[in-house]
């Protein structure tokens, strides 16, 4: 598969980076990321349609793993991204909250369908939460009643691309304030 | 429409076990409704097992404030699950019932949703942890007519207790169980569901026909066609519409496929839930090849949207039938394949065989329909019983298995791909030209009254109850969910077994998730 | 045959010439741990790399393919990725167990690696109980495992655990008692004396019936004993999410997570030695040609070779069979296993002594 190359991650990262970085750190940056990037483990995390195109993209048609996304950790402590696939509800909302917060940093979060990212079809329901913004740091959207898993893929490897433009000392692996 | 015996909320459980001694066994459905001014009440749909014959009973209760009912819950051990339902609806309390707890909602969750009157506005997102509660609500009525509540404790405070899902590889989705172990083997168990109750059946009642339709297939996604046709079948009942013998069978090739779709997705987590994950991979590559032709004709590959009230979307594409012919030249080797790699594999036989029996009497008690009751010896396949579209034209064998164990679940679902073979073999060449589409008013309505109807779904019997009251929106719609008769089984199904064959018998009873919250 | 003695020899004579004997060793002690721990590391990331591509071609996938030629430096990236991954401690937990056993776990794995003969010459622990060094100290392994589910104050944690306690000695048993068969055929248990045996033949072909009885027992319970599928119910992911070591993150699961494959190439490092000859190339006695031919090839490729064969072999086993459960998987070993390596260790016994053998 083709994934279409749209550049305008790296074009930022380049333009913050006018300036200069510092060679060490800039480079052990830059492998690091690269590292990262390449291994984004997800969790096994599904609740409704979508988990069953997420399961296509881990099959033998699509398989993910040509990217590194290999290992689906079941455990949310070795998982690097959440793919929320399906309809957040209300009853399910501190639950996801609760597995984002024992995932281990750096962690991602990929809103997947419409139901994830605005509520979707049941917008308008008592039970649904409209999109999963409210509890959670989306990195990437990809929309879809369900997403074809082309767009899951593509998705993904957006996230892999921000990835490797993120700075990862003194930014991703800082440590978390402790707000009590 | 139906005709509904009305009983009085006194005697109902008297009448209920006089249906039920008469072998009215089956409890089809169990609808709470709120007839608004009329009071609250429950629609029982009942079928004979013998006989075929069905029977609608209806009682209600006219308080608002603190309703109740007797509970059938000792008649018909499906009602347990639907009570709960009910209660969590409505607010309706059961009688009798050993566990009235909610079902889908919160605990703290205020109010009872699907009342006409509710506000939404009351049950703002809360983020803050559910507390699980330990303690079962029983109702007991004393004999001078004073109700009191007990509670008894769910577990011991010494039992080790385990949480398994919302978030576990093998719940299928967000189901979630509590289970309490002795070493490894089960003594309890007790199912939670809810995790993804999205309020269907409520916003049904707030949408026109043709846009409550758009919501079916995201019940069962499994069962999308199937799901819709119901629901389709149901409406064209009540408004008398006439479909083409073109889309009769459409409809029975795109239902039959998306059962094959459906199995070899079992197959494949069956494969996955037992360690063989190889086997997995297999299923989901042949699936593909549906999808391939789902998508060439529906556009979609999950959630096709496809017929819609007196006829289809869209025509068959050009390279429908051929595809379809070429996908079960290919398919029939493949399952060989299947059951070379799995299910001759003797650590499959030890892990399912003799593990979680549910006996016939179960079976039909708990409603559990489909694969799991066929596999206990309880032929109750809705394509036989009451035949729908194209199947009175078609020629198969109901699967039927007697031990009742997950090897039994497993090899009916199995064989049954091979009927669906069978059955689209003998339609795909004859499709008769026709209309795709019956002619209809722009806006449709139904006639008042209540309308029933069902389709052999992927899992089981599904069913819709609509009552109209004339309008273009529905007044009550409920789907009888093909799932959580499975999962009220659960708690028998896993009785003394080990944590291991939870997961088996979870895999082989094959339920979804979202298709039991709705 | 190239001895790679001449080379340790040479240095370690090199080291004498200009200082004393006491310093030498140390010297030489801390290049072996290096190179040892190197090798560990590479072999790693091959049997991982290698698990993924054989996995893939089972599931008629590709596996990693992007990241480097044919994905080769995916596992780079893993690393990478692990080491800035950050390592959560859990309330509530017992820290000191929590943390110390990832390490019992790794250390318990490079012993038994350090045992193996990697060629002729190349062997760093080389003594007169070499086998049974090598099985004890695989086997400290369970209390990093037992540690790792108790310290971690989860239940599925503990669950799993418990199982491997139960598996994992269990499955030693047979294990030791089918290597054991073929110690009565060598009578040594020195891992170089073992493999020099072999020279005329395999121990596999010279103890015909038994020995390769033996071997299958040994690679059943070798693979149970390092929790690999069909035996994996410590992990069973699809019923403990990730058992024993589900709580923990980063480089402490990385830990567990390389332990458990350099685990594996152990067991198909002991099996290669002890009944296929290990670095010993394939010798039929009368063929000299033949024979000259194979000792071209180096000592090194041959226990590479034959060790990744039987790594192959076991992952073939993994990717096909469904998982046991815990009353089968200790119904497998007493009932079955155990009669027969002994009954098996006791016709070998037999034949040594009637002489039957070749």
């Amino acid at each position: 598969m083709e994934v279409k190359n749209r550049e305008y991650l790296e074009e930022m990262v380049r333009e913050l980076r006018k300036e200069g970085t510092n060679v060490i750190i800039g480079s052990l940056d830059e492998m690091i990321n690269w590292g990262r990037g390449n291994s984004i483990w997800p969790l096994t995390f599904a609740t409704s349609c979508c988990g069953i195109e997420y399961m296509s993209i881990g099959a033998a048609r699509y398989d993910f793993a040509r990217f590194g996304f290999e290992v689906t950790r079941a455990s949310p402590r070795q998982a690097d991204m959440i793919m929320v696939a399906g309809t957040i509800t209300h009853k399910m909302a501190p639950v996801l909250r609760r597995l984002y917060d024992q995932m281990a940093d750096p962690k991602y979060v990929i809103a997947v369908g419409g139901c994830a990212i605005c509520g979707g079809p049941f917008k308008k329901s008592y039970h649904v939460v409209n999109g999963i913004e409210q509890i959670l740091p989306v990195d990437v959207f990809i929309p879809g009643c369900p997403p074809r898993p082309e767009a899951l893929l593509y998705g993904m490897i957006q996230l892999q691309k921000k990835v490797k433009a993120q700075k990862f000392f003194g930014d991703v692996n800082r440590k978390e304030d402790k707000k009590e | 429409m139906e005709n509904i015996i009305y009983i009085e909320k006194e005697k109902f459980h008297d009448v209920a076990l006089e249906y039920r001694e008469k072998g009215y066994d089956f409890l089809r459905s169990l609808t709470g409704v709120d007839w608004g001014e009329e009071g609250l009440g429950v629609v029982y749909h009942l079928e004979n097992i013998a006989t075929k014959e069905n029977v609608v009973l209806k009682t209600l209760t006219l308080n608002r404030e603190d309703p109740h009912l007797l509970s059938v819950a000792d008649i018909w051990k499906g009602a347990e699950f639907n009570e709960r339902e009910v209660y969590d609806y409505f607010g309706i309390q059961f009688i009798g019932h050993p566990d009235m707890r909610r079902l889908f909602l919160r605990e703290d969750w205020v109010g009872f949703p699907l009342r006409k009157d509710y506000d939404m506005s009351l049950n703002p997102l809360r983020m803050t942890n559910e507390e699980t509660s330990n303690a079962t609500q029983y109702i007991e009525v004393l004999p001078d007519g004073s109700v009191i509540k007990h509670r008894d404790l769910l577990f011991d405070n010494d039992e080790y207790v385990i949480n398994i899902g919302p978030q576990h590889p093998a719940t299928h989705g967000v189901l979630r169980f509590r289970v309490s172990l002795e070493g490894e083997t089960i003594k309890k168990l007790d199912a939670h569901c809810g995790y993804i109750h999205r309020g269907i059946e409520k916003m049904c009642e707030s949408l026109t026909y043709p846009q409550t339709l758009a919501l079916t297939d995201r019940l069962d996604y499994l069962g999308a066609h199937q799901n819709r046709h119901a629901l389709c079948m149901c409406i064209e009942k009540a408004m008398g519409i006439e479909v083409s013998e073109r889309v009769q069978y459409i409809r029975t090739i795109m239902d039959e496929l998306q059962r094959i779709d459906s199995h070899l997705l079992f197959y494949s987590c069956a494969c996955m839930d037992l360690g063989a994950l190889t086997a997995f991979f297999y299923g989901f590559r042949d699936r593909e090849k549906i999808l391939d032709i789902f998508e060439g004709t529906t556009g979609g590959r999950l959630i096709q949207n496809y017929n819609t009230i007196g006829g289809v979307q869209a025509d068959i594409a050009p390279d429908f039938v051929p595809k379809v012919k070429e996908f079960i030249k290919y398919l029939r080797p493949t399952l060989k394949e299947y059951h070379d790699v799995f299910t001759g594999n003797i650590i499959m036989q030890g892990r399912t065989k003799g593990v979680g029996i549910l006996s016939r009497e179960d079976a039909i008690s708990f409603g559990a329909t489909g694969g799991t009751g066929r596999a206990s010896g309880w032929a109750c396949d809705v394509r036989k019983r009451h035949p729908y579209a194209a199947y009175d034209k078609v020629q198969f064998e109901e699967i039927v298995y007697t031990e009742g164990d997950c090897f039994a679940r497993y090899m009916v679902r199995m064989k049954e791909i091979e009927q669906s073979l069978n059955i689209i073999e003998q339609l795909i060449d004859n499709i008769p030209e026709g209309e795709i589409q019956a002619k209809l008013k722009p806006i449709i309505k139904v006639p008042e009254g209540t309308y029933y109807a069902a389709v052999e779904g992927s899992r089981g019997e599904f069913g819709v109850f609509l009552e109209s009251r004339g309008d273009k929106y529905p007044y009550r719609l409920k789907f009888r969910s093909t799932g959580l008769p499975l999962v009220s089984a659960m708690n028998t199904l896993c009785r003394d077994a080990k944590i291991a064959d939870l997961i088996a018998i979870g895999a082989s009873v094959d339920y979804v998730v979202p298709d039991i919250d709705r | 045959m190239f001895d790679f003695g001449i080379i340790t020899s040479w240095i370690h004579n090199w080291l004498l010439s200009f200082m004393p004997l006491g310093l030498a060793t140390f010297i030489e002690c801390v290049l072996i741990g290096i190179c040892i721990i190197l090798l560990y590391i590479i072999v790693a990331v091959i049997m991982i790399y290698m698990e993924r591509k054989v996995c893939a071609a089972f599931q008629c996938r590709l596996g990693p393919n992007r990241v480097g030629p044919w994905g080769t430096i995916q596992l780079v990236c893993d690393v990478i990725k692990m080491l800035t991954k950050e390592i959560i401690s859990i309330r509530s937990s017992d820290k000191f167990l929590y943390n110390l056993a990832p390490f019992i776990v790794i250390l318990a794995s490079v012993m038994a690696f350090s045992c193996l003969p990697f060629g002729r010459g190349l062997e760093v622990l080389d003594f007169n109980v070499g086998i049974f060094f090598l099985m004890a100290s695989s086997s400290i392994g369970v209390v990093g495992v037992l540690l790792a589910g108790w310290g971690s104050n989860n239940k599925y944690s503990l669950i799993g655990a418990m199982r491997s306690g139960a598996q994992m000695i269990s499955y030693e048993l047979s294990a030791s008692i089918s290597l054991l068969t073929i110690i009565v055929l060598t009578d040594t248990m020195q891992f170089s004396e073992i493999v020099m045996r072999q020279q005329d033949a395999w121990f596999i072909f010279k103890g015909h019936i038994p020995a390769f009885i033996a071997f299958v027992i040994y690679l059943i319970a070798g693979n149970a004993e390092v929790n690999r599928g069909p035996f994996d119910l410590p992990e069973a992911e699809s019923e403990l999410t990730a058992g024993f070591h589900t709580e923990y993150s980063g480089m402490h699961f990385g830990l567990f997570y390389v332990a458990e494959f350099v685990n594996l190439f152990v067991v198909a490092g002991v099996a290669s030695t002890v009944f296929l000859g290990g670095w010993m190339p394939l010798h039929i006695a009368g063929w000299e040609g033949f024979n000259a031919i194979m000792d071209y090839i180096p000592s090194v490729v041959w226990f590479f070779g034959k060790t990744l064969f039987v790594v192959w072999l076991l992952m073939w086993m993994k990717w096909t069979f469904p998982r046991l459960r815990i009353d089968q998987i200790l119904t497998l070993e007493w009932k079955y296993l155990i009669p027969i390596s002994m009954l098996n260790l006791l016709i070998m016994t037999i034949i040594v002594v009637f002489k039957l053998h070749f």
